[in-house]
């Protein structure tokens, strides 16, 4: 078992580490400084310490029979339905290029389907060398257990060095299953990817405690290497049709009634832009002090093409079912730009929507937190400012 | 119905700010709580009990002082508690946890319903849910705003799911894993009564001798990952608070936005 290492004699008492601890599992006793149980081993307290008096001590792993040599190439999981690969698939075959390249390996797309050979080549044109592809009617539509079960055939016969996939609903439910089923290790939600030029891992960052740290995460031992992305983390490569490569085909050994689980409908939101796909976000929050003033944001919205979003509070209230909800609780977003209408930027929205490249925030309160991470404020009534954005953009737009 | 709900203990990040002087994370005064998405989880234990029978079982994994989230679920109604706490699962990653409440629920025993948050507020990584139905090998439904239907007699659930574009209307057998999202209830308050109970309580501990657990899959040992770093994120750049009248302001904006080539 791990333990945090403290040097008695060296510790000077300074504190350095107490502050640093992400996870408060360090504490001062008398000149001295002591650990908890909420020590989590991650680390962070060993580089401030100026003395050098913190140590972790690790048990080897045991490498049981893995050998990591065999794993090779990098792996992008090409989510799809049926028609069209997700766009989040495709930006991460931009992102895995760049990794076959550091490694000097293959980029391949691991696809699931009946019928989906035109994703394969889809693949292909954005940057997959070849397209491991599992086949059976089984696959017609997602299901943990049809498509976890085709991953896991695919990853124990061809064993990539990485595989990376969407942090959408489908992706997240999916790689959980796959890397448990596996006994790998799995890191949700990355916003940097890298290969560590001497040790050749993958070195995966992603934001914690709601974005207010980052960590970086290695999985040392065991293969492949896995991680999620969200949508829009990584820029859309371009398509080139020139491309050509190898599709490699495998049959899913599985009837429909050993699928546990059944679609029985499926109806698609209200309104026509899902926020997670969003290039532009107008939300609004109590400052619209009522449902029927959602209609000007919504107006707003129209003009640009954008989706509409809310803050808990409007959505607490009643104004705006939960799925426009960003924040915390509801969804995270990341749009090329975002305009929080009377939304005051409490730390939970913020956790929600701050990747976002533009921040607009209109707000009467000049105050309001959400001022602090905007890259754009106006300080004035929404209710005067939206109208007026309305028009100047219709105006521009020719609308 | 047997119902195992895994909760977790929480810093509220309400509370969480970074010391603008050293950048790191201001812990003094941060409150423990449980994770907002897994008081859902109970609620929806609770509502199903109260409508088909059974009772509801609420585990938690963590250090001795987890046990106040334990607490609050007794308050509300959950028939028992207990808290998974070992030296040996300390620094697990999501496959290491999922392995230990895997065990737990084994433990617990015929079991037909196990529901989690969908995600942490700390972690945020939503993986947990469907490890422990894999360590199962139950079926697993994510992000669950409605169970419809949860049939012991035919050994059937139907629910809601809230997909990115849409609502997903799924059955599965039981047993089965489901996690929930927010939209699915509304937590009810403790009752007088129930904190009375729950402040008296004795908490059962188990250990991972009492889970009979392969401790090399446990805590930091059995955890594939490993965080090697961990620091604050550069601050977004100091916003420009656009000063004047609107209709100087208004069409200044336009133009910054139109200059970002996504407005077509």
């Amino acid at each position: 078992m791990a333990r945090l290492l403290i040097d008695e004699e060296a510790c000077t008492g300074c504190g350095a580490c107490v502050e640093e601890c992400p996870f408060g599992a360090l504490e001062m006793k008398g000149d001295m400084v002591m650990v908890n149980e909420k020590c989590t081993f991650c680390g962070a307290c060993i580089d401030v310490c100026p003395v050098e008096a913190l140590s972790l001590e690790k048990e080897a792993k045991e490498a049981e029979g893995i050998d990591i040599s065999e794993y090779k190439d990098v792996w992008v999981f090409i989510e799809h339905k049926g028609e069209k690969i997700a766009n989040v698939s495709l930006e991460l075959l931009g992102e895995g290029k760049k990794l076959a390249n550091a490694l000097g390996c293959k980029l391949c797309g691991m696809l699931m389907g009946d019928g989906v050979d035109h994703c394969a080549q889809e693949a292909i044109k954005y940057g997959a060398d070849m397209v491991y592809l599992t086949e059976s009617p089984v696959l017609n539509e997602y299901r943990t257990d049809s498509y976890a079960a085709g991953a896991v055939l695919l990853i124990k016969k061809y064993k990539p060095d990485i595989v990376i996939f969407g942090a959408t609903t489908q992706g997240r439910d999916f790689a959980g299953t796959v890397a448990t089923t596996i006994y790998t290790g799995l890191t949700a939600d990355c916003t940097g990817l890298d290969i560590d030029s001497e040790t050749k891992l993958l070195k995966q960052t992603r934001p914690a405690f709601g974005g207010n740290i980052m960590a970086t995460i290695l999985c040392q031992k065991r293969r492949p290497q896995m991680a999620t992305v969200r949508p829009k983390v990584f820029a859309m490569p371009e398509r080139d049709d020139s491309r050509t490569g190898e599709i490699v085909r495998e049959q899913l050994p599985m009837s429909e009634d050993q699928v546990r689980t059944k679609i029985l409908d499926f109806s698609q939101v209200a309104e026509t832009v899902n926020l997670v796909d969003a290039e532009i976000i107008v939300s609004g929050g109590r400052g619209l002090g009522g449902p029927e003033n959602f209609a000007v944001i919504r107006e707003l919205a129209n003009v640009l093409g954008g989706a509409v979003g809310a803050s808990r509070a409007a959505v607490d209230a009643g104004w705006m079912p939960y799925e426009h909800q960003v924040g915390q609780t509801g969804r995270t977003v990341r749009p090329k730009i975002y305009i929080a209408c009377g939304i005051s930027g409490a730390i939970q929205h913020q956790a929600g929507m701050k990747t976002s490249d533009i921040i607009v925030a209109i707000n009467k309160d000049p105050e309001a937190p959400i001022f602090k991470i905007a890259t754009y404020g106006i300080v004035a009534d929404l209710f005067q400012a939206v109208p007026m954005l309305i028009q100047e953009f219709k105006k521009r737009l020719g609308k | 119905m047997k119902i195992v709900v895994c909760i977790k203990q929480v810093p509220d990040t309400t509370d969480v700010r970074i010391d603008p002087e050293t950048r790191t994370l201001v812990r003094e005064g941060v409150e423990s709580i449980t994770n907002p998405f897994d008081e859902y989880a109970v609620e929806e234990a609770l509502l199903i009990k109260e409508k088909y029978g059974g009772e509801v079982h609420v585990i938690t994994m963590g250090p001795p002082q987890a046990i106040e989230v334990l607490k609050n679920a007794l308050a509300v109604g959950a028939d028992h508690v207990y808290l998974l706490s070992d030296k040996a699962f300390a620094g697990s990653d999501t496959w290491a946890t999922a392995y230990t409440l895997a065990h737990a629920v084994e433990k617990i025993g015929h079991v037909d319903l196990v529901i989690c948050g969908k995600q942490a507020i700390d972690g945020d990584t939503a993986q947990v849910g469907p490890g422990v139905a894999t360590q199962l090998s139950i079926p697993q439904l994510t992000y669950v705003s409605k169970v419809r239907e949860a049939n012991l007699e035919n050994k059937r659930i139907v629910v809601e799911r809230m997909l990115e574009d849409g609502k997903e209307i799924a059955e599965s057998s039981l047993p089965a894993l489901i996690t929930v999202v927010k939209d699915i209830n509304e937590p009810r308050l403790p009752s007088l009564l129930g904190i009375k109970k729950a402040a008296k309580a004795e908490i059962p501990t188990l250990t991972a001798s009492d889970l009979a657990v392969d401790k090399s899959k446990c805590g930091l040992e059995g955890s594939p990952t490993e965080v090697v770093r961990v620091f604050t994120p550069e601050p977004r750049g100091d916003g420009e608070v656009l000063k004047g009248e609107l209709n100087e302001t208004i069409p200044l904006l336009a133009e910054k936005l139109m200059e970002a080539k996504v407005i077509k």
